[in-house]
C-alpha cells in the first residue's frame, strides 16, 4: 500500500502520525484517500481542487510537478512526501 | 501559546537579519513541542532563493530544504517548530502573503528590520481555519536547557 509522509505542522490532523497508508494509482488518488481519512487536512492543502502553491508532492525526491503531477502513476510500495515551501514577505 | 527562546538564539536570528538587510533572510526553528508551550533551542539559517530582485519583500526556501532539516530534526529527537524571517523597514507584523504560505500549528517568528538594525520581534500563529494569525508570547531567556 502506498504512503505519505506528513511534515510535521500537519500531524496535529492525523492524531500526530508522520506515515499514513493511501490507497490509489495515482498520487491524485492517493491524495484524496488522504483527505478522506483525515478531512481537516483538506484546507491546508488544497484551494477548491488544486494543491495550494506552496504545497510539493514528492516521488522519492523528484517533484511531481515536473511528473505528470496528480496523475503521476504510484505503486503499491511507493512513498509519498508533502513538503511544504516556506515563503514570506511583505504585501 | 508560549515560545521559550534564548537571548543567544535571538541574538544569532538578529544578526543573521541585519546581515542580509535590505533583502530579507530567515531560517528553520527545531525544538519541542508540548501543549500550549514552544521551546527553541536551535535555528538553522537558510539562504533566501526568491529571485534576487524581489528579495526585498519575499523569502523563500527550497523545498529540499525543509526535507533534509525535517530529517535532521528527527533525527535529533526535535521537531521543526517554526520558521523565521525578516521585514526590511516593516513592523513585525504577518502580511497576507505570510497568510497564504502559512500552514497551523507551526511559529512563524517575525522580525522587523529598521535601517540595518533588528528592532523588533514577534511570534505567530495561523488559526487552524487559516483566517487570520494569532500572536504568540515570547519568553526570552538567558538560557535553556535542552
Amino acid at each position: 500500500m502506498p504512503k505519505i509522509r506528513i511534515p510535521t505542522p500537519l500531524r496535529a490532523f492525523t492524531d500526530g502520525e508522520a506515515s499514513i497508508d493511501v490507497a490509489g494509482s495515482t498520487v491524485g488518488e492517493a491524495l484524496s484517500s488522504l483527505v478522506e481519512q483525515h478531512p481537516d487536512l483538506r484546507a491546508h492543502l488544497f484551494n477548491d481542487a488544486e494543491l495550494r502553491s506552496f504545497v510539493n508532492i514528492f516521488l522519492d525526491d523528484e517533484d511531481i510537478r515536473f511528473m505528470q503531477g496528480l496523475d503521476t502513476e504510484i505503486a503499491g510500495d511507493d512513498s509519498l512526501r508533502i513538503i511544504p515551501s516556506i515563503a514570506g514577505g511583505l504585501d | 501559546m508560549i515560545i521559550h527562546i534564548s537571548h543567544d538564539l535571538q541574538r544569532e536570528i538578529s544578526e543573521q537579519l541585519e546581515a542580509t538587510y535590505p533583502n530579507e533572510g530567515g531560517g528553520f526553528l527545531l525544538g519541542r513541542g508540548e501543549a500550549d508551550q514552544v521551546q527553541i533551542v536551535d535555528i538553522i539559517q537558510v539562504d533566501n532563493v526568491f529571485d534576487e530582485a524581489e528579495q526585498h519583500h519575499r523569502y523563500a526556501m527550497r523545498p529540499q530544504d525543509w526535507m533534509r532539516l525535517e530529517d535532521m530534526a528527527d533525527e535529533r529527537g526535535l521537531s521543526l517548530v517554526g520558521y523565521y524571517h525578516s521585514h526590511p523597514d516593516s513592523p513585525a507584523l504577518p502580511s497576507e502573503y505570510d497568510r497564504e504560505h502559512a500552514l497551523p500549528n507551526f511559529v512563524y517568528i517575525i522580525t522587523a528590520v529598521m535601517m540595518a538594525q533588528a528592532s523588533d520581534m514577534r511570534a505567530w500563529q495561523l488559526r487552524p481555519d487559516r483566517s487570520a494569525f494569532d500572536e504568540l508570547k515570547i519568553a526570552a531567556r538567558r538560557s535553556l536547557t535542552e
